[in-house]
Protein backbone atom coordinates (compact mmCIF):
# COMPACT_ATOMS: atom_id res chain seq x y z
CA UNK A 1 0.00 0.00 0.00
CA UNK A 2 1.45 3.43 -0.67
CA UNK A 3 -0.62 6.30 0.50
CA UNK A 4 -0.49 9.77 -1.52
CA UNK A 5 -0.48 12.24 1.24
CA UNK A 6 0.78 14.79 3.20
CA UNK A 7 1.91 12.70 6.16
CA UNK A 8 4.63 11.21 4.08
CA UNK A 9 6.46 14.12 4.18
CA UNK A 10 5.59 14.83 7.33
CA UNK A 11 7.41 11.31 8.44
CA UNK A 12 10.70 11.48 6.50
CA UNK A 13 10.97 15.19 6.18
CA UNK A 14 12.78 15.43 9.56
CA UNK A 15 15.83 12.95 7.91
CA UNK A 16 15.95 14.89 4.82
CA UNK A 17 16.37 18.14 6.34
CA UNK A 18 18.96 16.37 9.13
CA UNK A 19 21.29 15.07 5.91
CA UNK A 20 20.37 18.11 3.77
CA UNK A 21 21.62 19.94 6.88
CA UNK A 22 24.37 18.20 8.00
CA UNK A 23 25.72 15.80 5.59
CA UNK A 24 24.91 17.42 2.01
CA UNK A 25 25.84 20.81 2.68
CA UNK A 26 29.17 20.30 4.43
CA UNK A 27 30.32 18.26 1.12
CA UNK A 28 28.96 21.31 -1.09
CA UNK A 29 31.15 23.26 1.20
CA UNK A 30 34.40 21.41 0.78
CA UNK A 31 33.72 21.47 -2.96
CA UNK A 32 33.64 25.65 -2.71
CA UNK A 33 36.46 25.55 -0.92
CA UNK A 34 38.80 23.80 -2.53
CA UNK A 35 38.82 26.42 -5.44
CA UNK A 36 39.48 29.44 -2.74
CA UNK A 37 42.32 30.67 -1.70
CA UNK A 38 43.94 29.20 1.54
CA UNK A 39 43.36 31.60 4.79
CA UNK A 40 46.85 32.57 6.41
CA UNK A 41 45.69 30.25 10.13
CA UNK A 42 43.41 27.88 8.78
CA UNK A 43 40.28 28.84 6.83
CA UNK A 44 39.74 30.49 3.64
CA UNK A 45 40.16 33.87 1.71
CA UNK A 46 37.21 34.38 -0.58
CA UNK A 47 38.66 34.39 -3.85
CA UNK A 48 39.25 31.78 -6.56
CA UNK A 49 42.17 30.20 -6.79
CA UNK A 50 43.18 26.61 -8.61
CA UNK A 51 45.96 26.36 -5.96
CA UNK A 52 45.07 23.13 -4.43
CA UNK A 53 44.53 21.67 -8.19
CA UNK A 54 47.47 22.73 -9.05
CA UNK A 55 49.51 21.31 -5.72
CA UNK A 56 47.63 17.99 -6.45
CA UNK A 57 49.54 17.18 -9.97
CA UNK A 58 53.31 16.92 -7.86
CA UNK A 59 54.90 14.07 -7.72
CA UNK A 60 55.43 13.77 -3.90
CA UNK A 61 51.02 13.83 -3.62
CA UNK A 62 51.22 11.20 -6.47
CA UNK A 63 53.22 9.13 -4.70
CA UNK A 64 50.95 8.77 -1.60
CA UNK A 65 48.34 8.62 -3.85
CA UNK A 66 49.42 5.38 -5.59
CA UNK A 67 51.07 4.10 -2.31
CA UNK A 68 47.37 4.16 -0.73
CA UNK A 69 45.67 2.50 -4.08
CA UNK A 70 48.36 -0.32 -3.86
CA UNK A 71 47.94 -0.88 -0.10
CA UNK A 72 44.29 -0.63 -0.93
CA UNK A 73 44.49 -3.13 -3.20
CA UNK A 74 46.39 -5.50 -1.67
CA UNK A 75 44.83 -5.51 2.02
CA UNK A 76 40.84 -5.91 -0.13
CA UNK A 77 42.24 -8.63 -1.80
CA UNK A 78 43.94 -10.39 1.15
CA UNK A 79 40.58 -10.01 3.56
CA UNK A 80 38.53 -11.19 0.23
CA UNK A 81 40.76 -13.98 -0.19
CA UNK A 82 40.10 -15.20 3.30
CA UNK A 83 36.41 -13.61 3.52
CA UNK A 84 35.27 -15.97 0.82
CA UNK A 85 35.74 -19.01 2.30
CA UNK A 86 34.56 -18.04 5.70
CA UNK A 87 31.64 -16.60 4.08
CA UNK A 88 31.22 -19.84 2.54
CA UNK A 89 31.82 -22.30 5.60
CA UNK A 90 29.26 -20.01 7.72
CA UNK A 91 26.64 -20.52 5.08
CA UNK A 92 27.14 -24.62 4.98
CA UNK A 93 27.91 -25.03 8.78
CA UNK A 94 25.18 -25.91 11.17
CA UNK A 95 26.13 -23.26 13.40
CA UNK A 96 25.30 -19.90 12.04
CA UNK A 97 24.72 -18.20 14.75
CA UNK A 98 27.63 -19.07 16.87
CA UNK A 99 29.82 -18.51 13.80
CA UNK A 100 28.38 -14.75 13.25
CA UNK A 101 28.48 -13.70 17.02
CA UNK A 102 32.76 -14.84 16.98
CA UNK A 103 32.65 -12.79 14.12
CA UNK A 104 31.12 -9.90 15.35
CA UNK A 105 32.49 -9.83 19.12
CA UNK A 106 36.25 -9.15 18.52
CA UNK A 107 34.44 -5.49 16.83
CA UNK A 108 32.82 -4.49 19.88
CA UNK A 109 35.96 -3.31 21.19
CA UNK A 110 36.92 -0.28 20.71
CA UNK A 111 38.82 -0.01 16.97
CA UNK A 112 42.04 2.25 19.09
CA UNK A 113 41.70 -0.07 21.34
CA UNK A 114 42.20 -3.32 18.76
CA UNK A 115 44.76 -1.44 17.04
CA UNK A 116 46.71 -0.86 20.26
CA UNK A 117 46.34 -4.45 20.69
CA UNK A 118 48.40 -4.97 17.95
CA UNK A 119 50.89 -2.76 19.08
CA UNK A 120 51.51 -4.98 21.98
CA UNK A 121 51.74 -7.95 19.48
CA UNK A 122 54.08 -6.19 16.96
CA UNK A 123 55.83 -4.55 18.80
CA UNK A 124 60.12 -5.14 19.23
CA UNK A 125 59.72 -6.79 22.85
CA UNK A 126 55.79 -7.49 22.02
CA UNK A 127 53.67 -11.05 21.91
CA UNK A 128 54.78 -12.24 18.61
CA UNK A 129 58.81 -11.46 18.84
CA UNK A 130 58.39 -13.41 22.11
CA UNK A 131 56.50 -16.00 21.06
CA UNK A 132 59.21 -17.05 18.61
CA UNK A 133 61.87 -16.40 20.81
CA UNK A 134 60.51 -19.28 23.20
CA UNK A 135 60.18 -21.57 20.58
CA UNK A 136 63.80 -20.98 19.02
CA UNK A 137 62.68 -19.83 16.24
CA UNK A 138 64.52 -16.33 16.00
CA UNK A 139 67.46 -15.36 18.17
CA UNK A 140 67.12 -11.21 17.42
CA UNK A 141 63.71 -9.44 17.55
CA UNK A 142 62.19 -9.08 14.36
CA UNK A 143 60.74 -5.38 13.09
CA UNK A 144 57.38 -6.15 12.76
CA UNK A 145 56.01 -2.78 12.85
CA UNK A 146 56.01 0.57 11.19
CA UNK A 147 56.24 -0.69 8.25
CA UNK A 148 53.48 -1.72 5.38
CA UNK A 149 53.52 -4.92 6.06
CA UNK A 150 51.98 -4.20 9.98
CA UNK A 151 49.86 -1.41 8.13
CA UNK A 152 48.30 -4.03 5.59
CA UNK A 153 47.76 -6.88 8.61
CA UNK A 154 45.73 -4.77 10.81
CA UNK A 155 43.76 -2.94 7.72
CA UNK A 156 42.88 -6.93 7.25
CA UNK A 157 41.81 -7.47 10.61
CA UNK A 158 40.04 -4.34 11.00
CA UNK A 159 37.73 -4.85 7.85
CA UNK A 160 37.40 -8.56 7.28
CA UNK A 161 34.03 -9.15 8.97
CA UNK A 162 32.57 -6.09 6.77
CA UNK A 163 33.68 -8.40 3.68
CA UNK A 164 32.38 -11.65 5.63
CA UNK A 165 29.13 -10.68 6.80
CA UNK A 166 27.86 -9.90 3.09
CA UNK A 167 29.24 -12.65 1.67
CA UNK A 168 27.49 -15.01 4.00
CA UNK A 169 24.08 -12.95 3.63
CA UNK A 170 24.92 -13.64 -0.42
CA UNK A 171 25.86 -17.30 -0.16
CA UNK A 172 23.76 -18.22 2.59
CA UNK A 173 21.01 -17.78 -0.27
CA UNK A 174 22.92 -19.58 -2.86
CA UNK A 175 20.98 -22.98 -3.97
CA UNK A 176 23.50 -25.46 -3.10
CA UNK A 177 21.87 -28.16 -5.08
CA UNK A 178 23.56 -26.41 -7.87
CA UNK A 179 27.01 -26.89 -7.22
CA UNK A 180 26.18 -30.46 -6.55
CA UNK A 181 24.22 -30.92 -9.89
CA UNK A 182 27.25 -29.07 -11.25
CA UNK A 183 29.48 -32.29 -9.75
CA UNK A 184 27.11 -34.64 -11.14
CA UNK A 185 27.62 -33.07 -14.57
CA UNK A 186 31.14 -34.10 -14.19
CA UNK A 187 32.76 -30.87 -13.12
CA UNK A 188 35.53 -30.97 -10.77
CA UNK A 189 35.12 -28.98 -7.61
CA UNK A 190 37.54 -25.99 -8.60
CA UNK A 191 35.54 -25.62 -11.78
CA UNK A 192 32.15 -26.17 -10.17
CA UNK A 193 33.12 -23.23 -7.91
CA UNK A 194 34.20 -20.69 -10.25
CA UNK A 195 31.88 -21.80 -12.90
CA UNK A 196 28.89 -21.81 -10.76
CA UNK A 197 28.93 -20.69 -7.42
CA UNK A 198 31.10 -17.44 -7.75
CA UNK A 199 29.24 -16.17 -10.91
CA UNK A 200 25.98 -16.32 -8.77
CA UNK A 201 26.98 -14.71 -6.23
CA UNK A 202 29.10 -12.08 -7.94
CA UNK A 203 27.06 -9.27 -6.53
CA UNK A 204 27.93 -9.85 -3.19
CA UNK A 205 31.31 -9.96 -3.95
CA UNK A 206 31.18 -6.86 -5.40
CA UNK A 207 29.25 -5.15 -2.36
CA UNK A 208 31.68 -6.56 0.37
CA UNK A 209 34.47 -5.48 -1.74
CA UNK A 210 33.48 -2.06 -2.45
CA UNK A 211 32.56 -2.36 1.43
CA UNK A 212 36.20 -3.24 1.99
CA UNK A 213 38.09 -1.08 -0.27
CA UNK A 214 36.69 2.42 0.72
CA UNK A 215 37.24 2.86 4.16
CA UNK A 216 40.56 1.26 3.54
CA UNK A 217 41.21 3.65 0.94
CA UNK A 218 39.66 6.29 3.70
CA UNK A 219 42.13 4.55 6.57
CA UNK A 220 43.96 7.65 8.92
CA UNK A 221 44.86 5.61 12.08
CA UNK A 222 46.13 2.38 10.84
CA UNK A 223 48.87 4.36 9.18
CA UNK A 224 49.23 6.64 11.92
CA UNK A 225 49.87 3.82 14.49
CA UNK A 226 51.30 1.39 13.22
CA UNK A 227 52.90 2.38 10.31
CA UNK A 228 56.43 4.10 9.55
CA UNK A 229 57.27 7.10 7.76
CA UNK A 230 56.71 5.10 4.48
CA UNK A 231 53.40 3.77 4.63
CA UNK A 232 51.37 7.78 5.21
CA UNK A 233 48.08 7.18 3.03
CA UNK A 234 46.32 9.65 1.59
CA UNK A 235 43.84 10.08 4.74
CA UNK A 236 46.53 11.10 6.71
CA UNK A 237 47.58 13.46 4.39
CA UNK A 238 44.34 15.24 4.72
CA UNK A 239 44.50 15.04 8.37
CA UNK A 240 48.22 16.94 8.37
CA UNK A 241 46.18 19.78 6.05
CA UNK A 242 43.81 20.37 8.42
CA UNK A 243 45.30 20.11 11.95
CA UNK A 244 48.78 20.92 10.94
CA UNK A 245 49.68 23.24 7.58
CA UNK A 246 45.80 24.45 8.04
CA UNK A 247 45.52 24.49 4.14
CA UNK A 248 41.85 23.72 4.25
CA UNK A 249 41.32 24.02 0.22
CA UNK A 250 44.03 21.35 -0.25
CA UNK A 251 42.64 18.94 2.21
CA UNK A 252 38.77 20.02 0.59
CA UNK A 253 40.84 18.96 -2.86
CA UNK A 254 41.90 15.69 -1.57
CA UNK A 255 38.82 14.50 0.22
CA UNK A 256 37.23 15.22 -3.26
CA UNK A 257 39.02 12.29 -4.60
CA UNK A 258 38.54 10.49 -2.23
CA UNK A 259 34.61 10.65 -2.86
CA UNK A 260 34.53 10.73 -6.30
CA UNK A 261 36.68 6.98 -5.99
CA UNK A 262 34.03 5.90 -3.54
CA UNK A 263 31.27 7.50 -5.43
CA UNK A 264 32.73 5.19 -8.59
CA UNK A 265 32.70 2.64 -6.52
CA UNK A 266 29.28 2.48 -5.15
CA UNK A 267 28.31 3.16 -8.75
CA UNK A 268 29.50 -0.24 -9.83
CA UNK A 269 28.14 -2.13 -6.95
CA UNK A 270 24.65 -0.53 -7.47
CA UNK A 271 25.05 -1.26 -11.08
CA UNK A 272 26.41 -4.99 -10.95
CA UNK A 273 23.27 -5.57 -8.56
CA UNK A 274 20.88 -4.35 -11.18
CA UNK A 275 22.32 -6.49 -13.18
CA UNK A 276 22.46 -9.40 -11.41
CA UNK A 277 18.37 -8.35 -11.07
CA UNK A 278 17.80 -8.32 -14.89
CA UNK A 279 19.73 -11.42 -15.35
CA UNK A 280 17.80 -13.55 -12.79
CA UNK A 281 14.34 -11.78 -14.02
CA UNK A 282 15.43 -13.12 -17.75
CA UNK A 283 16.58 -16.69 -16.91
CA UNK A 284 13.01 -16.64 -15.21
CA UNK A 285 11.57 -15.86 -18.11
CA UNK A 286 13.34 -18.37 -20.31
CA UNK A 287 12.09 -20.59 -17.35
CA UNK A 288 8.58 -19.86 -17.83
CA UNK A 289 8.66 -20.16 -21.69
CA UNK A 290 9.86 -23.37 -21.71
CA UNK B 1 28.12 -46.25 -4.00
CA UNK B 2 27.14 -43.06 -5.53
CA UNK B 3 25.84 -41.68 -2.06
CA UNK B 4 29.18 -41.91 -0.24
CA UNK B 5 31.60 -40.31 -3.19
CA UNK B 6 28.88 -37.42 -2.49
CA UNK B 7 29.07 -37.34 1.29
CA UNK B 8 32.76 -37.58 1.15
CA UNK B 9 32.96 -34.81 -1.71
CA UNK B 10 30.92 -32.13 0.72
CA UNK B 11 32.52 -32.69 3.66
CA UNK B 12 35.90 -32.54 2.50
CA UNK B 13 34.92 -29.36 -0.01
CA UNK B 14 34.21 -27.62 3.52
CA UNK B 15 37.45 -28.79 5.07
CA UNK B 16 39.52 -26.22 3.33
CA UNK B 17 37.09 -23.17 4.15
CA UNK B 18 36.50 -24.21 7.76
CA UNK B 19 40.06 -24.25 8.17
CA UNK B 20 40.54 -20.67 6.74
CA UNK B 21 37.60 -19.92 9.10
CA UNK B 22 38.63 -21.21 12.39
CA UNK B 23 41.71 -19.51 11.38
CA UNK B 24 40.55 -16.60 10.89
CA UNK B 25 38.52 -16.41 14.21
CA UNK B 26 41.73 -16.71 16.02
CA UNK B 27 42.92 -14.04 14.37
CA UNK B 28 39.87 -11.75 15.00
CA UNK B 29 40.64 -12.96 18.67
CA UNK B 30 44.61 -12.72 19.14
CA UNK B 31 44.13 -8.94 20.14
CA UNK B 32 41.69 -9.29 22.57
CA UNK B 33 43.14 -12.40 23.94
CA UNK B 34 46.62 -10.49 24.04
CA UNK B 35 45.00 -7.46 25.93
CA UNK B 36 43.25 -9.38 28.41
CA UNK B 37 46.15 -11.55 29.42
CA UNK B 38 48.42 -7.91 29.79
CA UNK B 39 45.82 -6.41 31.76
CA UNK B 40 46.38 -9.62 35.11
CA UNK B 41 50.25 -9.02 34.84
CA UNK B 42 52.50 -6.71 36.95
CA UNK B 43 54.72 -5.31 34.50
CA UNK B 44 53.89 -2.05 33.31
CA UNK B 45 55.53 -2.91 29.94
CA UNK B 46 54.26 -5.15 27.62
CA UNK B 47 55.37 -8.50 29.01
CA UNK B 48 53.43 -10.80 31.57
CA UNK B 49 55.36 -11.37 34.73
CA UNK B 50 53.52 -11.95 37.60
CA UNK B 51 49.33 -11.98 38.10
CA UNK B 52 48.00 -8.62 39.54
CA UNK B 53 44.97 -6.52 39.59
CA UNK B 54 46.70 -3.41 40.23
CA UNK B 55 45.41 -1.67 36.70
CA UNK B 56 42.26 -2.52 37.69
CA UNK B 57 42.17 -0.46 41.12
CA UNK B 58 43.79 1.80 38.90
CA UNK B 59 41.06 2.42 36.77
CA UNK B 60 38.18 1.93 39.21
CA UNK B 61 39.84 4.47 41.97
CA UNK B 62 42.11 6.49 39.79
CA UNK B 63 41.60 7.33 36.84
CA UNK B 64 39.17 10.33 37.34
CA UNK B 65 40.02 11.89 33.58
CA UNK B 66 39.16 8.76 31.94
CA UNK B 67 35.71 8.87 33.53
CA UNK B 68 35.00 11.95 32.83
CA UNK B 69 35.60 11.34 29.38
CA UNK B 70 33.36 8.24 29.70
CA UNK B 71 30.84 10.69 31.09
CA UNK B 72 30.88 12.45 27.78
CA UNK B 73 30.59 9.55 25.35
CA UNK B 74 27.94 8.13 27.28
CA UNK B 75 25.99 11.05 26.95
CA UNK B 76 26.60 11.53 23.67
CA UNK B 77 25.80 8.06 22.54
CA UNK B 78 22.56 8.63 24.23
CA UNK B 79 21.16 11.62 23.26
CA UNK B 80 22.23 10.59 19.62
CA UNK B 81 21.43 7.35 19.61
CA UNK B 82 17.58 8.27 21.01
CA UNK B 83 16.94 11.50 18.60
CA UNK B 84 18.83 9.47 15.35
CA UNK B 85 16.04 6.38 16.43
CA UNK B 86 13.04 8.46 16.57
CA UNK B 87 13.88 10.96 13.02
CA UNK B 88 15.30 7.79 11.26
CA UNK B 89 11.68 5.63 12.38
CA UNK B 90 9.77 7.79 10.83
CA UNK B 91 11.70 8.40 7.70
CA UNK B 92 11.31 4.64 7.43
CA UNK B 93 7.44 4.54 7.49
CA UNK B 94 7.13 7.80 5.48
CA UNK B 95 9.20 6.34 2.60
CA UNK B 96 7.50 2.53 3.02
CA UNK B 97 4.30 3.61 2.98
CA UNK B 98 4.04 7.06 1.41
CA UNK B 99 4.57 8.33 -2.09
CA UNK B 100 5.42 11.98 -2.04
CA UNK B 101 7.57 14.29 -3.96
CA UNK B 102 11.35 14.37 -2.45
CA UNK B 103 11.18 10.42 -1.33
CA UNK B 104 13.98 9.46 -3.74
CA UNK B 105 15.65 12.26 -2.34
CA UNK B 106 15.53 11.41 1.01
CA UNK B 107 16.02 7.45 0.10
CA UNK B 108 19.51 8.34 -1.58
CA UNK B 109 20.26 10.30 0.95
CA UNK B 110 19.85 8.23 3.82
CA UNK B 111 22.37 5.93 2.37
CA UNK B 112 25.09 7.98 1.35
CA UNK B 113 26.49 8.92 4.95
CA UNK B 114 27.30 5.27 5.02
CA UNK B 115 29.11 5.02 1.97
CA UNK B 116 32.12 7.69 2.84
CA UNK B 117 34.83 7.06 4.47
CA UNK B 118 34.79 8.62 7.75
CA UNK B 119 37.98 11.17 7.31
CA UNK B 120 35.70 12.42 4.73
CA UNK B 121 32.39 13.12 6.76
CA UNK B 122 34.31 14.34 9.48
CA UNK B 123 36.50 16.78 7.88
CA UNK B 124 33.52 18.24 5.43
CA UNK B 125 32.01 18.79 8.97
CA UNK B 126 34.87 20.28 10.67
CA UNK B 127 34.46 22.93 7.56
CA UNK B 128 31.00 23.28 8.17
CA UNK B 129 30.92 23.67 11.45
CA UNK B 130 33.57 26.50 11.27
CA UNK B 131 31.64 28.49 8.30
CA UNK B 132 28.75 28.46 10.03
CA UNK B 133 30.85 29.76 13.54
CA UNK B 134 29.27 27.26 15.82
CA UNK B 135 32.14 26.69 17.80
CA UNK B 136 33.03 23.03 18.18
CA UNK B 137 32.17 20.53 21.50
CA UNK B 138 29.68 18.43 23.13
CA UNK B 139 26.89 19.68 20.62
CA UNK B 140 28.85 19.63 17.49
CA UNK B 141 29.70 16.08 18.75
CA UNK B 142 26.02 15.22 18.95
CA UNK B 143 25.23 16.33 15.69
CA UNK B 144 27.85 14.31 14.19
CA UNK B 145 27.08 11.31 15.67
CA UNK B 146 23.48 11.56 14.93
CA UNK B 147 24.17 12.42 11.39
CA UNK B 148 26.26 9.27 11.08
CA UNK B 149 24.26 6.81 12.83
CA UNK B 150 20.84 7.87 10.65
CA UNK B 151 21.83 5.71 7.65
CA UNK B 152 22.15 2.37 10.20
CA UNK B 153 19.08 3.34 12.30
CA UNK B 154 16.95 3.67 9.21
CA UNK B 155 18.43 0.37 7.58
CA UNK B 156 17.44 -1.72 10.48
CA UNK B 157 14.06 -0.03 11.21
CA UNK B 158 13.16 -0.46 7.20
CA UNK B 159 13.94 -4.25 7.68
CA UNK B 160 11.66 -4.21 10.49
CA UNK B 161 9.12 -2.80 8.60
CA UNK B 162 8.79 -5.10 5.65
CA UNK B 163 7.95 -7.73 7.52
CA UNK B 164 5.08 -5.84 8.89
CA UNK B 165 1.79 -6.48 8.28
CA UNK B 166 0.17 -3.29 6.71
CA UNK B 167 -3.73 -4.65 6.84
CA UNK B 168 -3.59 -4.25 11.21
CA UNK B 169 -2.56 -0.62 10.12
CA UNK B 170 -5.85 -0.79 8.05
CA UNK B 171 -8.07 -2.41 10.53
CA UNK B 172 -7.00 0.15 13.35
CA UNK B 173 -8.31 2.73 11.10
CA UNK B 174 -11.40 0.55 9.67
CA UNK B 175 -12.00 0.66 13.31
CA UNK B 176 -12.03 4.47 13.85
CA UNK B 177 -8.31 5.16 14.87
CA UNK B 178 -6.80 7.97 13.28
CA UNK B 179 -3.35 8.22 12.87
CA UNK B 180 -1.61 8.87 15.70
CA UNK B 181 -3.85 6.33 17.62
CA UNK B 182 -2.48 3.42 15.25
CA UNK B 183 1.02 4.80 15.15
CA UNK B 184 0.84 4.68 19.15
CA UNK B 185 -1.14 1.83 19.27
CA UNK B 186 -0.56 -0.36 16.20
CA UNK B 187 2.57 0.97 14.48
CA UNK B 188 5.40 1.26 16.93
CA UNK B 189 4.86 -1.45 19.02
CA UNK B 190 5.40 -3.99 15.96
CA UNK B 191 8.78 -2.21 14.71
CA UNK B 192 9.38 -1.72 18.70
CA UNK B 193 12.33 -4.34 18.47
CA UNK B 194 13.68 -2.76 14.95
CA UNK B 195 14.31 0.24 16.70
CA UNK B 196 15.85 -0.77 19.59
CA UNK B 197 18.20 -2.94 17.19
CA UNK B 198 18.44 -0.01 15.90
CA UNK B 199 19.25 2.05 19.08
CA UNK B 200 21.43 -0.02 20.21
CA UNK B 201 23.83 0.08 17.41
CA UNK B 202 23.75 3.69 17.29
CA UNK B 203 24.71 3.71 21.23
CA UNK B 204 27.98 0.72 20.12
CA UNK B 205 28.42 3.16 17.04
CA UNK B 206 28.63 6.64 18.88
CA UNK B 207 30.78 5.24 21.73
CA UNK B 208 33.47 3.48 19.50
CA UNK B 209 33.68 6.76 17.29
CA UNK B 210 36.98 7.67 16.80
CA UNK B 211 37.62 9.73 13.53
CA UNK B 212 34.76 11.69 12.83
CA UNK B 213 35.00 12.70 16.75
CA UNK B 214 38.53 13.92 16.44
CA UNK B 215 37.88 16.70 14.03
CA UNK B 216 34.54 17.55 15.57
CA UNK B 217 35.72 18.01 18.91
CA UNK B 218 36.44 20.84 20.83
CA UNK B 219 38.20 21.76 24.39
CA UNK B 220 36.57 19.94 27.03
CA UNK B 221 34.92 17.56 25.28
CA UNK B 222 37.14 14.47 25.22
CA UNK B 223 35.09 11.53 24.84
CA UNK B 224 36.42 8.13 25.80
CA UNK B 225 38.11 6.97 21.70
CA UNK B 226 39.64 10.41 22.41
CA UNK B 227 41.22 9.78 25.64
CA UNK B 228 42.29 6.15 24.53
CA UNK B 229 44.02 7.65 21.17
CA UNK B 230 45.72 10.41 23.89
CA UNK B 231 46.96 7.26 26.22
CA UNK B 232 48.31 5.37 23.29
CA UNK B 233 49.94 8.50 21.47
CA UNK B 234 51.84 10.28 24.63
CA UNK B 235 52.57 7.08 27.03
CA UNK B 236 50.39 3.60 27.11
CA UNK B 237 49.35 2.82 30.67
CA UNK B 238 48.47 -0.61 30.74
CA UNK B 239 45.26 0.96 32.87
CA UNK B 240 43.97 1.14 28.98
CA UNK B 241 44.17 -2.97 29.25
CA UNK B 242 41.88 -3.28 31.92
CA UNK B 243 39.42 -0.36 30.80
CA UNK B 244 39.67 -2.78 27.56
CA UNK B 245 38.61 -5.80 29.47
CA UNK B 246 35.86 -3.88 31.43
CA UNK B 247 34.33 -2.55 28.31
CA UNK B 248 34.15 -6.24 26.30
CA UNK B 249 32.34 -7.56 29.54
CA UNK B 250 30.29 -5.10 29.98
CA UNK B 251 29.42 -4.90 26.34
CA UNK B 252 28.77 -8.31 26.11
CA UNK B 253 26.69 -8.31 28.68
CA UNK B 254 24.41 -5.93 27.98
CA UNK B 255 24.22 -7.59 24.36
CA UNK B 256 23.19 -10.83 25.89
CA UNK B 257 20.32 -9.08 28.34
CA UNK B 258 19.00 -7.00 24.95
CA UNK B 259 18.29 -10.54 23.07
CA UNK B 260 16.72 -12.13 25.83
CA UNK B 261 14.47 -8.86 26.26
CA UNK B 262 13.84 -8.73 22.89
CA UNK B 263 12.86 -12.37 22.58
CA UNK B 264 10.40 -12.33 25.76
CA UNK B 265 9.04 -9.13 23.32
CA UNK B 266 8.78 -11.08 20.38
CA UNK B 267 6.98 -13.77 22.44
CA UNK B 268 4.41 -11.72 24.01
CA UNK B 269 3.50 -9.88 20.53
Amino acid sequence: MKRSSRLGITYAGPMGLWLTIFFLTPLFIIILYSVLKKGLYGGVEWTFSSAAYRQLVNPAFAKVLFRTLTVSVTATAITMALALPCGYAMARSSHQSLFLGLVIVPFWTNSLIRIYAWIAILSSRGFANELLKQLHIIEESLSLIYNQGAVITVLVYMYIPFAILPLFTTIDSFDFQLLEAARDLGASRFTSITRVLLPNIRSGIITSGVFTFIPIFGAYTVPLLVGGKDSYMIGNIIVDQVTKTRNWPLASAISLIITLVSTVGVMWMLMAGAQEKRERAQSLRKAGTR
Amino acid sequence: MNSVSFDTRTRHGATFSNVVLILVILFLFLPLFVIITYSFSASKSMEFTTFSLKWYTQLFFDSDELWSAFLNSAVIALSSAAVATVIASGAAIGIMWYRFKGRQYIQILSFLPMVLPEVIIGISMLIFFSAVRLPLGLITIFIAHTTFNLPFVYLLVTARLDEFDISTVEAARDLGANEAQSLVKVVIPSILPGMLSGFLMAVTMSLEDFVITFFVSGPGSTTLPLYVYSMIRYGVSPVINALSFVLILSIMLIAFAMRRFLKTIAASS
